[in-house]
């Protein structure tokens, strides 16, 4: 057991590490679940006006694909159809982003090179890191659980629930393992694992929208992609709908697949290697790198054009969707109405305009994702020391900081057009009629909202340096919550004008307005000055 | 003489830390003036004031005539700083980051360049990630001396250097000095500070303990002497300024304040000496003197 000596201490280690992040993932999700399960019951009592609206919801591929499917009309399965597919995002990013955090970030900065000199294992390292992520998992399936019992909910459908929810998580700490092993850099460790999330949640997304009705005409049958997604799983354990406890078995077993492999991958690679050796590169920088914005572009560039084809193919397949809406919708009420509701409350006739108001907003949500993780470049290369050395150099911190910004914004821009551009093709090729060119405008419409983002970024990373990487990311939230999802929440209007994304235009539901947008684009300008004039007076801190 | 660096006063507190308690530092134009200091003193601080990286919190500051805060971009055309932790981006290769820092600061000399590659015997072919400690420091190195610039600022540049690189990395220095470059050098290697500067500033705990050419500064401390005399020796204990004496009748071991030593010779030419070694202090020892176990200087002071 000597490849396991130090796990103890490492665990208290990591555990100490992480004694105010975990919690807060947990808390956070915590308190979402309540928010979630009081308003289900407090909008919809009885059970009439849960078929009424499990009707209606169920009809709209949008809605399944966003919250996958419903499994019955008592108050327990409308807050599983209404938490459930959301919760299990959250848990799976919590349990990647940990296990990153413990094993390849501590090879990256060295740490993992002390720790391996002191009478520590060769497993210890991840299997510490597996060990404080399974707890957290378990913790959190704990916390959800008592979370629905504390509503008066029966039993068994709060420990279903909770145990969808570690099992996932576990599943995606497994995930998150093996790509530890595989990438040299946790940042690229970090992508694969998030996009794993991305991508399970689409096809789980794709496999629900696509599921058949049931002959009750309320619950709705996954399709086979729900069933190879990891995100998938914790659904297809129906919380509140005759649970169906074996499927948990799947998750679970893929965990300890990627466990076998991992630590396989850790017997067989160097500490701080990955498994793809370096090869030699230009003795001679090439003319394009040669300033702030050439390197700005060499380093986001991987990660740009992977968001890039990775909006556009999202785009493709949100299109595909479009003719399908048209023709399971028509003209229900209920879904017309949910669907105005992503669509942020704009009104108008055409459900299949409407479906893509909604999916723009989602697409601008992408857009902020992308510009946060760009711009949080910022600060690392701050705590790296690599900032200090390029400021060293007769460039000043503005010229730096624009430098990203021109990259990121490019990058937001380039990948909004194509999504919506993705989404025009489809759509056509579907023999649908919004048009290429109007769904590409209506992409690149959601910039200004991605841009008010990008702003309050810098405004973090020049006042609050140490705090950027949370405030950003709880941007994000905000602007998700508050946003596309502010109508659905049912928060009060003052709420939902924080996400700048409310502002956006539902295009093409409604007229584009320029006003709305160069207002947005002012708002992001300002913040973004703000942010640059209080790093030009602080000190560079790491 | 005119000054590429002055500083007078320097404060700079981090939280409750004080990093820096009213260090001064003047550097004039053309010479290589050593900076020491253990752990902590303060050095690296100084020096990222310097860089405008950090902003005093009191003090003045002057760097090339400039003030490196509000001057940074300009003054750092006229600079080239290399880091003791020297990071880079780990997907650049090494002759890419040396071109890169070349352009950012608007001066790379090629001819300069290809020499110093040749003399640091560095692949610049390999990307950053998988350069060593020395490696990174002899990029950070080749950047900073193919550039023509006037003032260089080096935290601890061959910490992590072999000894031929070391021979190297002095050769450089004084080329660029020869060229009328002024060098500040903070470094742990006394032989090296010893070897190349002319002038030091000890710091400790956030001030500055001393600061003065090696002549000025072994001036203050004291002469180790042993002597061999044909007649047993006497009264070298009652003199001022001998300490540490060792004595069995005709040998003697001791340790003299400098402006003692001529009256102490005087009283040696009454033995029948037969052999007198005298060694001046070591950069090291006088090092020690004012790194050792002596009470921080500045409780006295508070």
């Amino acid at each position: 057991m000597n490849a396991y000596a130090g796990t103890g201490r490492l665990l208290r280690l990591a555990a100490r590490r992480d004694r105010v992040q975990l919690p807060i993932w947990i808390l956070a999700s915590a308190g979402l679940m309540a928010a979630g399960t009081n308003a289900v019951a407090s909008e919809f009592p009885t059970e009439e006006s849960r078929i009424t609206a499990l009707k209606g919801a169920g009809s709209s591929a949008a809605v399944l694909l966003m919250r996958g499917v419903p499994v019955g009309t008592d108050l327990g399965s409308l807050v599983n159809f209404r938490n459930l597919a959301t919760i299990l995002v959250v848990v799976a990013l919590m349990s990647t982003f940990a296990v990153v955090r413990h094993t390849r970030q501590n090879e990256e900065t060295g740490r993992a090179e002390l720790i391996g000199a002191g009478a520590v294992g060769r497993h210890a390292p991840l299997t510490a890191a597996l060990l404080l992520v399974a707890l957290a998992d378990v913790v959190f399936g704990l916390v959800m659980t008592g979370t629905i019992l504390s509503a008066g909910l029966a039993a068994e459908g709060a420990l279903a629930f909770g145990a969808a929810c570690t099992a996932t998580g576990l599943a995606f700490a497994g995930i998150a393992a093996v790509a530890a092993q595989l990438f040299q850099g946790a940042r690229a460790a970090n992508g694969f694992a998030a996009t794993a999330v991305g991508i399970a949640y689409l096809v789980r997304g794709v496999g629900d929208a696509l599921g058949e009705r049931a002959a009750d005409g309320i619950e709705v049958v996954s399709s086979w992609p729900t069933w190879v997604s990891p995100l998938g799983w914790g659904g297809l354990v129906r919380p509140y709908g005759q649970e169906r406890w074996w499927v948990l078995a799947l998750p679970l077993a893929l965990f300890a697949a990627c466990l076998v492999a991992s630590f396989v991958l850790v017997d067989r690679r160097d500490v701080g290697a990955g498994l793809i050796p370096d090869r030699p590169g230009p003795a001679h920088a090439a003319r394009g790198l040669l300033g702030p914005v050439g390197l700005a572009w060499r380093l986001h560039r991987g990660a740009t054009i992977g968001w890039v084809l990775g909006g556009f193919v999202f785009g493709l397949a949100i299109g595909s969707l479009g003719k399908a809406v048209k023709d399971a919708l028509g003209t229900n009420a209920g879904v017309i109405e949910m669907m105005q509701g992503l669509a942020g409350g704009a009104g108008g006739p055409d459900v299949v305009e409407m479906f893509f108001a909604a999916m723009m907003n989602t697409f601008g949500a992408l857009a902020a994702g992308y510009v946060i993780q760009a711009l949080l470049r910022l600060r690392s290369e701050e705590v790296a020391g690599t900032a200090e050395g390029l400021l060293a150099t007769a460039v000043s911190r503005v010229r730096w900081v624009a430098s990203h910004l021109v990259v990121t914004v490019a990058g937001a821009a380039v990948m909004l057009l194509l999504a919506g551009a993705g989404a025009g093709i489809t759509d056509a090729a579907a023999g649908g009629d919004v048009g290429v060119g109007t769904l590409a405008l209506a992409g690149l419409a959601q910039l200004p909202g991605a841009l008010v983002v990008a702003g309050f970024v810098v405004l973090a990373f020049g006042a609050l340096p140490r705090l950027t990487v949370g405030l950003a990311w709880a941007a994000l939230v905000v602007s998700i919550a508050c946003g596309l999802l502010g109508d659905l929440f049912g928060l009060p209007q003052l709420v939902r004008d924080v996400s700048p994304f409310t502002h956006v235009p539902a295009i093409p539901a409604v007229d584009p307005s320029a006003t709305p947008l160069v207002a947005l684009t002012a708002v992001a300008a300002a913040l973004t000055a703000a942010g640059m004039a209080l790093f030009r007076r602080r000190d560079l801190s790491t | 003489m005119t000054h590429a660096i002055s500083a007078t006063g320097l404060r700079k507190a981090f939280g409750r830390t004080r990093a820096l308690d009213g260090l001064d530092l003047t550097v004039a134009t053309g010479e290589v003036h050593g900076l020491l200091g253990p752990n902590g003193a303060g050095k690296s601080t100084a020096i990222r004031i310097l860089l405008g990286l950090l902003r005093a919190d009191a003090g003045d500051v002057r760097v090339l005539g400039g003030d490196p805060w509000r001057d940074a971009v300009t003054l750092h055309r006229r600079l080239a700083y290399v880091p003791g932790d020297v990071n880079l981006w780990p997907n650049l290769t090494g002759g890419e980051a040396i071109d890169l820092f070349g352009s950012l600061r608007g001066s790379l000399d090629k001819a300069r360049r290809g020499e110093l590659m040749e003399r640091f015997q560095l692949d610049p072919t390999k990307r950053c990630r998988t350069y060593s400690k020395g490696n990174r420091q002899k990029v950070a190195l080749v950047a900073a001396f193919s550039s023509d610039v006037e003032l260089f600022i080096l935290d601890e540049p061959t910490s992590g250097l072999d000894p031929l690189m070391e021979a190297a990395f002095q050769q450089t220095v004084r080329e660029v000095t020869a060229k009328g470059a002024t060098v500040l050098l903070s470094s742990h290697i006394f032989s090296e500070v010893e070897a190349l500067c002319s002038r030091v500033s000890i710091i400790r705990e956030g001030v500055t303990v001393e600061s003065g050419t090696l002549a000025e500064l072994r001036h203050l401390t004291r002469t180790s002497v042993t002597v061999e005399a044909g007649e047993p020796l006497t009264g070298l204990d009652r003199l001022p300024g001998v300490h540490d004496v060792e004595a069995d009748t005709t040998r003697a071991r001791f340790d003299v304040d400098s402006t003692a030593l001529p009256a102490v010779l005087a009283h040696l030419a009454t033995f029948d000496v037969r052999s007198l070694t005298s060694q001046p202090p070591s950069l090291e020892e006088l090092f020690m003197r004012h790194y050792g176990a002596q009470p921080a200087p500045t409780e006295a002071a508070r």
